[in-house]
């Protein structure tokens, strides 16, 4: 069903976590800066906080009709149920990412690219957990590059309160910088935790 | 931003200056953003009691000559008809957005439903005509926010935007225009002298010049039956004459206040009709079926009351099968099967509410309707 011209991102987790913002973030990114077309649409339960929830943004070069998605190429898991949820919606060859210290993966036979970081606890060293949603993006930006980086950066910045620019900035850098260590082999990534 | 944020933005820059609500969800945001918004312009934002203190309040602050509006959804919604009726028998210009959830009652509060449509035509008691406009998108939101303040302006009544869940909480881009690109339309006062004014002494084309409380006029204002002074006349030639200009200034101006969107019409074999999200499922399987060659074709209501009779009527006949898509167990199919007329078939492809309409779901039905037999 979807187009290939089509980029279909699924962001999970629970409510409080920044899920919505994340994906706002993004669309904003290829919507204001990058000059493209997306969507985002959420789904969320009636908790304000604690509730599954989740982000779905479709990136794309031509007008987008139907907003969900289904099978998405990226799915950002940030918490075990989300990831247990989601799991098998994830395209095949796609990718998948997730917060090292809330997620413990299943083995699978399902092929399909996998970087795990710790982003709550990256976020939490750099003053507050709030902002793990963004240390993921910076993450996502260096491992998947949907957008332009710069693109990123400046909705990020656009999107947060102003008196926390210079921190979510930092948030949003140690996610990149992390991302990029991995793909060229300097960090070797955690072992992550598993399901038996 | 998002759909609910556009219609906040549009509001504004239609002249609303005054917004009586109660938060609910999907239409917080609404409410959320005009609450930061209008203070910054100089209006007035309220949060009410309840929905029905917000209905009273919108209509006495657009007698006091300032555009209002509320948001609401479902459960509210329904607090709103009576006082949606006194708007419509006060001929009180205001605009009333319903982010549609799934109902009855509580339903679920956080997922998509289209299943006010009925309600937004026939929710208050008594004979009325309505208008409700249903957007797309954000920037939709957007653009028939400003149409709905300008068609409540222009013909004096309740004008009821009628989004969903999905729209007012998806975030797409929204291109908002030059304020001298766009139209702005506001009601039509008083040309007469203070002693020759009657408040409801309508012009040819039904519709009464509009004093604002404090302009000088004398003015009379009741839910009552009344005449052309605004007086309760009891009796049932007053009702007559009162219920025909009220249905009559929008039944006789439909052609001016009717619109959709019409794709691949001129040789459609199948026809499907929809609104709000489920429309954009419903072009996107239309194209789809374009591409396996089967000659679907789509009507997308943007306004959904009055709906589009004579344009069903002369587009049925020469249509193998027409189907309504929308997420209800079936109303607005209801009156696309009474315009069609018997002249083709008339199917439904919907759900209950909790999700959009998936596109295979349509494209199923327009594949079948294309081969069944006539």
């Amino acid at each position: 069903m979807p187009d290939k011209r089509e980029k279909h991102i699924l962001i999970t987790g629970f409510g409080g976590q920044g899920i919505v913002m994340a994906g706002d973030i993004l669309g904003k990114a290829a919507t204001l800066y990058d000059h493209k077309h997306a969507t985002m649409t959420q789904n969320y339960g009636p908790e304000a906080r604690g509730g599954a929830c989740s982000s779905q943004v479709i990136i794309s070069s031509e007008e987008i009709l139907f907003p969900c998605v289904e099978e998405p190429e990226i799915l950002v898991c940030m918490s075990q149920e989300a990831y247990t949820k989601n799991i098998k919606s994830l395209r095949p060859e796609g990718t998948l990412i997730w917060d090292t210290d809330l997620v413990r993966t299943r083995k699978t036979d399902a092929v399909f690219k996998a970087f795990n970081i710790p982003a709550t606890r990256f976020a939490e060293q750099l003053g507050t957990k709030m902002m793990a949603n963004i240390v993921m993006l910076g993450f996502l930006s260096a491992v998947e590059p949907l957008v332009h980086a710069e693109a990123l950066k400046k909705a990020v910045l656009e999107s947060v309160p102003a008196a926390t620019r210079d921190n979510n900035l930092r948030a949003f850098n140690t996610g990149r910088e992390y991302g990029h260590s991995i793909l060229k082999g300097l960090v070797k990534p955690e072992p992550g935790k598993h399901q038996d | 931003m998002n759909g609910d944020e556009a219609c906040c933005e549009a509001a504004l820059a239609a002249g609303c200056r005054f917004f009586a609500g109660y938060p609910i969800t999907p239409a917080t945001e609404v409410a959320e953003s005009m609450s930061r918004r209008l203070p910054e312009i100089g209006g007035i934002y309220i949060q009410m009691e309840d929905e029905i203190a917000s209905m009273a309040a919108i209509l006495g602050a657009s007698w006091g000559g300032v555009k209002s509006m509320t948001s609401t959804s479902g459960p509210g919604f329904s607090l709103m008809m009576e006082n949606i009726g006194l708007g419509i028998c006060t001929e009180t210009p205001c605009v009333v957005c319903n982010v549609q959830r799934a109902g009855p009652s509580t339903g679920l509060p956080t997922l998509v439903a289209q299943g006010d449509m009925m309600q937004a035509r026939w929710g208050s008691h008594g004979h009325y005509e309505i208008i409700a406009l249903s957007p797309s998108s954000p920037q939709e939101m957007f653009d028939f926010t400003i149409r709905a303040f300008n068609l409540s302006e222009y013909y004096r009544l309740p004008v009821i935007l009628l989004a969903d869940e999905t729209i007012g909480h998806m975030n797409e881009r929204v291109v908002i225009p030059q304020e001298e690109d766009i139209e702005i339309v506001n009601r039509r006062k008083p040309t007469v002298s203070r002693e020759d004014y009657l408040p409801y002494e309508a012009d040819a084309d039904g519709i009464a010049p509009m004093a604002n409380c404090g302009d000088g006029y004398r003015i009379h204002v009741t839910g009552l039956t009344h005449d052309d002074r605004g007086y309760p006349a009891m009796d049932a030639k007053a009702q007559e004459k009162m219920i025909s200009r009220l249905v009559d200034k929008i039944r006789k101006n439909r052609d001016k206040i009717i619109r959709t969107q019409n794709l691949y019409l001129d040789d459609a074999e199948v026809v499907v009709v929809s609104y709000g999200i489920s429309a954009r499922s419903a072009m996107q399987a239309v194209r789809d079926a374009r591409n396996e060659g089967i000659k679907a074709g789509l009507i997308k209501l943007d306004t959904v009351w009055p709906f589009p009779e004579e344009l069903i009527r002369s587009v049925a006949p020469r249509t193998r099968a027409m189907i309504m898509a929308e997420i209800n167990g079936g109303q607005m199919a209801l009156e696309l099967e009474r315009s069609a007329g018997g002249a083709c078939p008339v199917s439904l492809v919907s759900n209950l509410g909790g999700k959009i309409l998936h596109p295979g779901l349509i494209l199923n039905a327009v594949a079948k309707a294309a081969t069944e037999k006539p």
